[in-house]
């Protein structure tokens, strides 16, 4: 038993020396490299991560679609699409600085924990240099500051939330996609124009941060322009019926409701407010009206002829006839036989202004990526002139007002441009009450 | 050693030569060959692994022992995520005050919990722990926003206090100076393999953990726990109050879960409400039964093997099943992609479904009992334990076994 018990005694030993040793290794960091996941050999591998199953799993796929076909065209496979009309030409269709670009992707199922997983493990086992992608602000926050942490450069996909560049921005982090804000400011005057200027609006609001920034935004909007809001309600984000809260707007006094819901949410209250024949009502002499803010493709196919006359706003629309949106439109459904979606020429965009912007910084280095980014001005992506501001990593273009097509012709001719909005209209100043508290920070390239 | 029988030590050094080595046997295939693809020794799939083990663990004292099946637990993993962020950003990166943190606040939790759900048992337990994670959830979505930062998901800001934040102090999670990120690449022959500090930081903790799992398995209380699950009315009519046993058991698995809740902000500064949803709850209920409740090892094996699904098979895609059959002829390759194509990329949910319905109607033991088949049949004891394996009452068995 003695004897016993010194053998186990050198095996716990030995089994300590062995972790000991397996541990030793963690002592010295490894600081061999200039940047994270510099590559090394002749290809440059970008992390695409959209959510492939979820409530946005339609969105994610056009997102994944447009990636590939940006990946094409940068490896100068296919007709080149926007590369052609793009104002920079720095991108030769051979690779990003030489090397064939590759992709990985990953699913983010709309929670901010998968995506976030899903988007270490293509930066810690594939080498992503960037991540792109995303259809949720509260997912493009958290990847946002993971690659912030990690020291990858993060382009946002659909996300819509003043917050992504306001309070929550990061240096290494930037959004292509439109904001609240900008909603609200081209969506007022039109809304004016058509409905006057004496209005009283009743809010709907889905109960989590992006909700409430859209309300903010909207309602401060058309308040300068003369409304009045007479109520804000919250709803649950899982609600699927929404009638017990539409049943009180017949009451309240109002005759503009607002819906501030997105995707499934919105589907649902559009189509419930429609079957309480609000838009057949004559509320204080005028005729009662529902707003959308922000529109997609995907939700106006899901609430079908519910849409029909209904104004919201867009980032991007595959009907626009500039240049820059004929050419990706054509490519995208060369590819595919349908049209992009908004979503879809977010992320087809990041993609491309990420591989420009290596280009001319010349290295893969996440903080000479976020120098050539900063205060870039282009053209040619679809959205008129362009900037991305230094300041904040918010892009600054034209924003579209869009109205729920009365007479479609075919099933993807649901929603149409109702007016460009100028982006001198849409501006704001970086300190802007509603994007105040934020910090930049320092680029972090992980070294 | 350590209170334990043979049997148990030499279980235990196996145990913890396997999670200490974790790092060499997860990259089985050289980096450069078509199969690195199901490589998972990357630092962040080894962190989950051993968080979610841990998680697993502690589920299983409650379920594995007391037969009470918790749809709940989620809230737990919860409030130790947040618990943790919040010491983040009121005092500094160290993880340690807020380990101990999500360790206390989840013990509360439990109490509150399973002072109010245990006076049911069987569904109705079930159903009240899924009420209290759905409030816990909708509250940390949006109620709580203040608290919880939403949606969002709560992350630290440079303008928070941080008090014990001193200029040199790292500026991402840290134990005493240790980066949880920092990770030492080791390149052997085709190989890579790369030890982080994160993840034997969990491994350490996992080990303790899983020892004093192993002691309660052992103890006149666990004994008690498993009477609890054999007959619980033949136990009253004794006249023994088995509440506090199973309160007690509730508490140490929701502390459990706090723990690995606190580990996933000490890996990620960041706690989101998603943690807190009901198919985060049912996940764990999953990771337990597929690996074989009751059993010490089974819920660690099936929280390795769903976590192994979520995060390598859903990142195959078309262009990488094309690559594995670019030799074979055009047609048979596309055939053969446009058929794997349903199970993997975004259907990794539909494999894995797959699995378990294959493990649940062919193994009912869990891949633990899978395990003890392949090793009766080497060993020649195959109809031994066939006949261990019809004991579906859960009779009481002659003394503990190591499975």
């Amino acid at each position: 038993m003695t004897k016993f018990q010194v053998n186990r005694r050198t095996l716990i030993k030995s089994g300590a020396a062995f972790g000991a040793g397996l541990a030793l290794p963690t002592i010295f960091t490894s600081s061999a490299r200039a940047y994270l996941n510099e590559p090394k050999g002749d290809t440059v591998t970008l992390g695409f991560n959209v959510p492939q199953t979820g409530p946005y799993a339609d969105e994610g796929l056009d997102e994944l679609r447009a990636q590939e076909l940006a990946v094409q065209h940068l490896n100068g496979e296919g007709d080149g699409g926007m590369l052609n009309t793009f104002s920079s030409k720095a991108l030769k269709g051979n690779g990003i600085l030489g090397k064939k670009v590759t992709f990985v992707s990953g699913d983010t199922q709309t929670k901010s924990d998968a995506a976030r997983a899903a988007a270490k493990s293509m930066i810690e086992k594939d080498g992503a240099v960037m991540i792109n992608g995303g259809s949720s602000s509260g997912v493009a926050v958290a990847v946002q500051g993971l690659c912030q942490e990690a020291g990858v450069i993060f382009m946002a996909g659909l996300t819509h939330s003043n917050d992504t560049t306001g309070k929550d921005k990061k240096r290494n982090g930037f959004r292509h996609f439109f904001n609240a804000y900008m909603s609200g400011e081209a969506l007022a005057p039109v809304l004016a124009k058509a409905y006057g200027a004496d209005r009283r609006a009743y809010h709907l609001t889905a109960d989590y941060t992006w909700g409430w920034t859209q309300q903010e935004s909207i309602a401060k909007a058309t308040e300068n322009l003369g409304w009045e809001t007479v109520n804000n309600v919250l709803t649950p984000l899982a609600a699927t019926d929404f009638s017990s809260y539409i049943a009180p707007v017949l009451n309240s006094g109002a005759d503009v409701l607002i819906l501030n819901h997105y995707g499934g949410n919105m589907v649902n209250s559009l189509t419930n407010a429609v079957q309480f024949g609000l838009r057949d009502k004559q509320v204080n002499g005028k005729q009662f009206e529902i707003i959308v803010p922000l529109y997609s493709e995907l939700m106006a196919a899901g609430a079908g002829a519910n849409v029909r006359g209904v104004y919201g706003s867009m980032n991007w629309n595959w009907q626009l006839q500039d240049e820059g949106s004929k050419a990706f439109v054509k490519s995208f459904g060369e590819k595919y036989g349908r049209p992009p979606s908004n979503s879809a020429h977010t992320c087809y965009v990041q993609t491309l202004l990420y591989a420009d912007a290596c280009e001319r910084a010349g290295t893969f280095d996440p903080c000479g990526v976020v120098e050539a980014l900063e205060g870039f001005e282009f053209d040619g992506m679809g959205n008129g002139p362009t900037l991305y501001r230094a300041d904040d990593h918010q892009c600054f273009k034209d924003v579209l007002v869009m109205k729920g097509t009365e007479n479609p012709t075919n099933e993807y001719d649901t929603l149409e441009i109702v007016e460009v909005t100028p982006r001198a209209q849409v501006e704001y100043a970086p300190d802007h009450p509603m994007f105040a508290g934020g910090d930049l920070g320092q680029c972090n390239s992980g070294a | 050693m350590l209170g334990l029988s043979k049997k148990d030590t030499t279980f235990l050094l196996i145990v913890i030569f396997l999670t200490l080595a974790t790092p060499i046997l997860l990259q089985p295939f050289p980096e450069n060959s078509a199969l690195a693809q199901f490589n998972a020794g990357y630092p962040d799939l080894m962190q989950r692994f051993a968080i979610y083990g841990i998680f697993a663990i502690g589920f299983n004292i409650l379920f594995g022992l007391t037969g009470y099946l918790s749809f709940g637990h989620a809230a737990f993993l919860g409030v130790g995520s947040y618990s943790v962020v919040w010491m983040y950003k009121l005092l500094s990166y160290n993880v340690l005050p807020g380990l101990i943190l999500a360790v206390i606040m989840s013990a509360l939790f439990a109490l509150l919990i399973g002072f109010i759900s245990l006076r049911r048992s069987g569904i109705y337990f079930s159903i009240l722990t899924l009420a209290f994670a759905q409030m816990s959830f909708n509250l940390a979505y949006s109620v709580l926003t203040p608290l919880t930062n939403g949606e969002t998901g709560l992350q630290v800001y440079t303008n928070d206090p941080q008090v014990l934040m001193g200029p040199g102090s790292p500026s991402s999670p840290h134990f005493f100076g240790i980066v949880m990120n920092e990770s030492a690449k080791v390149d052997i022959g085709g190989w890579q393999f790369t030890f982080s500090n994160g993840y034997y930081f969990c491994a350490i903790i996992a080990i303790i953990v899983f020892y004093l799992s192993l002691r309660i398995f052992r103890s006149p209380f666990g004994i008690m726990l498993r009477a609890i699950k054999t007959n619980q009315t033949r136990m009253s009519y004794t006249g023994l109050n088995s509440r506090p046993y199973t309160l007690a058991a509730f508490v140490i698995s929701g502390m459990y879960a706090g723990l690995a809740g606190g580990l996933l902000a000490s890996m990620d500064p960041l706690a989101g409400a998603e943690r807190m949803q009901w198919t985060a709850s049912g996940e764990v209920v999953l990771m337990t039964i597929l690996g074989g409740a009751g059993t010490l090892m089974g819920p660690v094996l099936g929280a390795g093997f769903i976590k192994y699904f979520e995060n390598i098979f859903s990142k195959i895609n078309d262009n990488i099943l094309h690559t594995w059959f670019s030799a074979l002829p055009d047609g048979l390759e596309d055939a053969l992609v446009f058929m794997l194509h349903p199970f993997i990329g975004k259907g990794w949910n539909l494999t894995l479904g797959l699995l378990f319905m294959l493990v649940v109607i062919f193994l009912p033991g869990g891949l633990i009992e899978g395990g003890n088949r392949i090793w009766g049949l080497i060993t020649g004891k195959g109809r031994k334990s066939k006949r261990a394996v019809k004991d579906n009452d859960h009779h009481p068995k002659p003394s503990a076994h190591v499975n």
